[in-house]
C-alpha cells in the first residue's frame, strides 16, 4: 500500500475562532478589586459606665451632613487631618509613669499623654457621604501607619508596611516569629484606638 | 530603467495575515488569565471610593460580600433612586442581613467561621446612614471583621 500524506488542515478559520473566544472573555472580564480598609467593629456589650477618659486624651473628629470636617472644634480641610492626628498621637505630654519615651511631639500638656491613652473619636451624620467617611478613615489609618513606620525605621531599619506584608505572605522566607514580635511591638507602641460613635440624625 | 518598473503595474501587494491568529491568541490568553468570573450580577451603581492605606483580602473563600448603592438605571423605575443593599442577586432590606450572614456561614466549615470577613462594596455617593445600619446588623450577629473595599488611589480623587 502506498502511504498517502495526510491532507493539510485548513487553518484559515483559526483566527475567527480565536476572535470569538477573545470577544467572549473581553466582555465577561471584570477586574475585581479585593483590597480595602480593614476594621473591626466593637462587640455589643451593655457596660453601663464607660471608663473615665480625660478630655485631653480624646481627639474628636466630626463630619457633618455637608461633608465638612470639624476637628477638635475647629473647621479643617481633609488634607490637614493626617498631620493633626499625628501631632495629637505623638504628643506625649504625660509625666512620670505616663511619659512616652519614644514620642517626638510637642509635649503639650493640653494634648494626649501617650499614644496608648490617645483615642480618636470619629462621629458622622447619617447624611454624610460614604466617600468622605472613607477619606477620613484613610487619613486616620495613614497617621497610625506613618508613626509606626517611623518607629520601625528607627528600631529595625525596615518599612512597617513591608513587615506587615511579609508577615501575611506565606511564601516569605525568614524568621516569622521574630517578625511577628517586632510588628506586635510596633502595634503596642501606637495602638489603633479609633472609636466610632453611632451616627446622630440631624435635619 | 526597466529594472525598477517591475511592480508598477499591479495593485498594492497583499499584507500577510498569517500572524493574525498568533496575535489574537496572545490577547485571548491574557484575558483568559485575568478574568475572574463575577459571582453576582450588580443591580446597583458601584463606583468605589479610593484610598491608599489598603490591606489585601487574602482568602477569597472567607469573604462575604455586601453591596450597596443606588439602583442602576434600568432598575430605577422599579426600585427608585434611594440607595439600597444588594445581597447575592437580589435587592434586600437591612433586616435581611442577619439571615444572609447566617446562611453564608452555614456553607463554610465551622472552624473557619471566626475568620470570615465581610467586605462592604459601597458606592461612594451613598449616605452613611445606610452603612451604619449595616454595621449595626453585623454587630448584632457578631460578624465583626469588616473591610471597606476601595480602589487604590489618592484620597483627593474622591472629590
Amino acid at each position: 500500500m502506498a502511504k498517502r500524506a495526510a491532507p493539510e488542515v485548513n487553518a484559515g478559520s483559526m483566527a475567527d475562532i480565536a476572535f470569538l473566544l477573545l470577544i467572549f472573555f473581553l466582555v465577561t472580564t471584570t477586574i475585581e478589586t479585593d483590597s480595602g480598609i480593614s476594621r473591626r467593629l466593637p462587640p455589643i456589650d451593655d457596660t453601663i459606665d464607660p471608663p473615665e477618659i480625660r478630655q485631653k486624651n480624646i481627639f474628636i473628629v466630626l463630619i457633618n451632613k455637608d461633608d465638612q470636617l470639624l476637628v477638635e472644634e475647629k473647621l479643617m480641610d481633609i488634607k490637614d487631618l493626617r498631620v493633626a492626628a499625628i501631632e495629637f498621637l505623638d504628643n506625649g505630654g504625660g509625666v512620670g509613669e505616663e511619659a512616652c519615651t519614644y514620642c517626638q511631639g510637642a509635649k503639650d500638656p493640653n494634648s494626649s499623654d501617650n499614644p496608648d491613652k490617645a483615642i480618636i473619636s470619629l462621629q458622622n451624620d447619617r447624611a454624610t457621604s460614604y466617600k468622605m467617611y472613607i477619606s477620613v478613615q484613610n487619613e486616620l489609618v495613614a497617621a497610625y501607619n506613618e508613626l509606626r513606620n517611623r518607629e520601625s525605621q528607627r528600631l529595625y531599619g525596615q518599612e512597617y508596611l513591608l513587615m506587615e506584608k511579609n508577615l501575611a505572605d506565606a511564601t516569605w522566607r525568614g524568621d516569622k516569629d521574630k517578625l511577628k514580635e517586632q510588628v506586635d511591638n510596633l502595634k503596642a507602641m501606637y495602638p489603633q484606638k479609633l472609636s466610632e460613635a453611632e451616627p446622630k440624625k440631624t435635619n | 530603467m526597466a529594472k525598477f518598473n517591475k511592480k508598477s503595474g499591479g495593485a498594492l501587494p497583499q499584507i500577510s495575515t498569517a500572524s493574525l491568529p498568533d496575535i489574537v491568541f496572545m490577547l485571548l490568553f491574557f484575558f483568559m488569565v485575568v478574568t475572574v468570573m463575577r459571582q453576582n450580577t450588580l443591580m446597583i451603581e458601584n463606583k468605589l471610593p479610593t484610598a491608599n492605606q489598603l490591606e489585601k483580602l487574602e482568602k477569597k473563600d472567607l469573604v462575604i460580600y455586601i453591596y450597596a448603592g443606588k439602583p442602576s438605571q434600568r432598575y430605577q423605575a422599579q426600585f427608585g433612586t434611594e440607595a439600597r443593599i444588594q445581597l447575592n442577586d437580589k435587592f434586600a432590606d437591612v433586616k435581611d442581613i442577619q439571615a444572609f450572614i447566617l446562611s453564608e456561614r452555614e456553607t463554610k466549615r465551622e472552624e473557619l467561621i471566626p475568620y470570615l470577613t465581610t467586605a462592604l462594596k459601597v458606592d461612594s455617593e451613598t449616605n452613611m446612614g445606610l452603612i451604619s445600619d449595616i454595621k449595626q446588623e453585623l454587630r448584632k450577629i457578631d460578624a465583626l471583621k469588616i473591610n471597606y473595599t476601595t480602589r487604590e488611589g489618592e484620597v483627593s480623587k474622591n472629590f
